[in-house]
């Protein structure tokens, strides 16, 4: 039930990424000039018939994200009940909690002092960071980590996806960078750049806009690197395997959309969705990390019941040996741990 | 073991996650700091212009060659601004009089040559007003001092929002027909531009000057300015997509002069 919950902030908070960056790609972000009101308005009595044009975004961003808020009270209230076992994860909870408090304010700041870049553009990152502890929590809650009996042992392969996700989030912060400083179209063609390989002039924000389509090229080499070494040495992870084929497909349509935003003159929809798109290949990226460091984690192993697909319960349940409690790896023995097929 | 490598791992993200925030909400710029006024108009040193034996400058702002369409408007996200504007509505960027080739809207001023002359504070209020999801004026010059009045005309939000470089940017809220609002700015500027962030198509510019001698021509494209000293004078004429020309004009004492500004589509070009 907790991991159902926990997908669901997920998933309110992609629609939280996509309220947000419809705000700036409609140039709305100060159509409501004033906060934590709205017009004078509370919140939450601003009457919906004022909802008019770039207010609507920007108003219904700030409700959506009340709501992440109030479910993200919800969820670390929860994690802190139902996970005595996992105390880091409690106050994982509660540090997601301290993200969306501050990504609050931020947003507030940032309209109060008229979106200046810097805050905007931390604004930005700091959504991105919560969005990832959002997935890393639904994935440590989720049924089949618990239920990890033989996680992979590859240093390597740690190395390399860790490398990645880095890679991922540093390309994210170029490209909010460029959102927020109005370079989305300091080079105005594509592929080409002033009809040039590379620029032939340079600004800031030139350089900005270089700097994120040169990313977009780690970017794919490290998906693509990642990609081919999971499928050469773990391709019977279906974890892992999977994964990487989502996370390369998602790279694919990302870039497809970072080409459609310069061809189309920063059309917003398009705009928008090549930033939500970024944010999946971000936490995508995450969980296939996560499950490469599964096997550092001490969290206890529980049988997973293929039937019910969700791990036993602790209760009535003979502990295998006494290594139970000490997280340490079940013995192989089929009846007890074993990965689902 | 693990337990204790999985307490270095959670800590460790959650510190990377906070030296990634602060590395990004550094060097937070913060605009709306006091401006410092420039030399106010009336300064007591300077002498005041004898308007006996003032002279005027007038002329005439063309187009060479034929003006771009103007962009057109879609004021479907709010229906009170499809009420309100009845008809088709476009951008007033290109303005030309009935003969397409007086260009509206060129704000005209003296630049540079009044030396120390001081002038009375001007009385009257400047105003701009949101009226069927417009700016009226479009274009227009005030006093540096002088106050502004920001009304609503409209059934519907706005906010008004200036975004000056050397005075301070305000963005404010007039959510009730009818509501007004004063600001005044406190150092002179060409052009400050203003636009309404609920209504993307709405922009006017005030041209914020020292003087009087400022003037927006209309559709014949001419502009008057009067009780101008005798001197030499830099007269600047800006447009809001073509740029600024300047053109240098001596005046003598009671005399006239006509001057006539050229503005190319592509290029902006000094006569």
């Amino acid at each position: 039930m907790l991991y159902r919950f926990a997908r669901f902030v997920v998933a309110c908070t992609v629609l939280l990424i996509l309220a947000g960056s419809l705000v700036t790609s409609h140039d709305a972000g100060l159509s409501v000039p004033d906060w934590p009101t709205s017009y004078g308005w509370n919140m939450f009595t601003f009457p919906p018939s004022m909802w008019v044009a770039n207010i609507l975004y920007e108003h219904g961003h700030r409700l959506i994200a009340s709501g992440v808020g109030f479910l993200t009270i919800i969820l670390a209230i929860w994690l802190w009940i139902a996970e005595p076992e996992r105390r880091w994860l409690r106050w994982f909870g509660v540090g997601a909690l301290a993200a969306v408090m501050a990504q609050g304010l931020l947003g507030g700041i940032t309209v109060l002092f008229l979106l200046p870049p810097a805050v905007s553009t931390a604004h930005a990152t700091l959504a991105e960071i919560f969005f990832c502890m959002t997935v890393a929590i639904a994935v440590f809650t989720s049924p089949k980590w618990k239920a990890q009996a033989d996680p992979v042992d590859d240093a390597r392969l740690r190395r390399i996806t860790t490398a990645t996700t880095a890679v991922i989030f540093c390309q994210i912060i170029v490209g909010a960078t460029m959102r927020h400083t109005g370079a989305g179209l300091a080079i105005p063609d594509f592929p080409w750049m002033f009809g040039h390989v590379v620029p032939d002039h340079w600004d800031a924000k030139i350089a900005v806009h270089f700097a994120h389509r040169l990313g977009a090229i780690v970017v794919a080499m490290c998906v693509v690197g990642s990609g081919v070494y999971i499928l050469r040495r773990h391709t019977d992870r279906s974890e892992l395997a999977s994964a990487s084929l989502v996370l390369l497909l998602l790279t694919i349509v990302q870039i497809t959309l970072g080409a459609s935003v310069v061809v189309s003159h920063l059309l917003p929809w398009i705009n928008s969705v090549h930033v939500v798109v970024g944010a999946l290949v971000l936490t995508t990226s995450l969980v296939i990390t996560l499950r490469s460091w599964r096997v550092k984690f001490s969290d206890p192993v529980r049988p997973f019941d293929t039937a019910r697909g969700r791990p036993e319960p602790v209760e009535g349940r003979p502990k295998p040996d006494s290594t139970y409690e000490d997280g340490i790896r079940l013995p192989p023995d089929p009846g007890i741990a074993r990965r689902p097929a | 073991m693990r337990l204790r490598n999985a307490r270095v791992f959670v800590p460790a993200v959650m510190v990377s996650l906070a030296v990634s925030l602060a590395a990004c909400g550094g060097g937070q710029q913060t605009s709306n700091t006091s401006a410092t006024p420039s030399s106010p108009a009336g300064t007591p040193s300077g002498q005041k212009v004898d308007t006996a034996n003032a002279g005027t400058v007038t002329g005439t702002v063309t187009l060479d060659g034929t003006a771009p369409k103007n962009e057109a408007i879609k004021m479907n996200a709010d229906p009170v601004c499809i009420r309100e504007a009845k008809g088709p509505q476009f951008q007033e960027t290109y303005t030309v009089g009935s003969d397409g080739k007086s260009l509206a809207n060129v704000f005209v001023y003296v630049k540079d040559g009044l030396g120390n002359y001081v002038f009375d504070a001007p009385t009257e209020t400047a105003k701009i007003d949101q009226k069927e999801c417009r700016y009226h004026p479009h274009v227009f010059g005030m006093r540096v001092g002088q106050p502004l009045e920001i009304l609503n005309s409209d059934p519907t939000l706005h906010n008004i929002h200036a975004m000056p470089k050397a005075n301070s940017e305000f963005n404010t809220g007039q959510p009730i027909q009818g509501m007004k609002t004063t600001h005044t700015f406190t150092i002179k500027e060409v052009m400050v531009p203003f636009k309404c962030d609920v209504h993307g198509w709405m922009n006017a510019y005030v041209g914020v000057l020292d003087h009087p001698y400022y003037a927006v021509t209309k559709d014949d494209g001419k502009f008057e300015l009067k009780d101008v000293p005798a001197g030499t004078y830099t007269i600047e004429a800006w447009h809001e997509r073509f740029g600024a020309s300047t053109q240098s004009v001596t005046l003598g004492a009671k005399e006239s002069k006509d001057i006539t500004f050229t503005f190319k589509p592509a290029v902006t070009t000094t006569n």
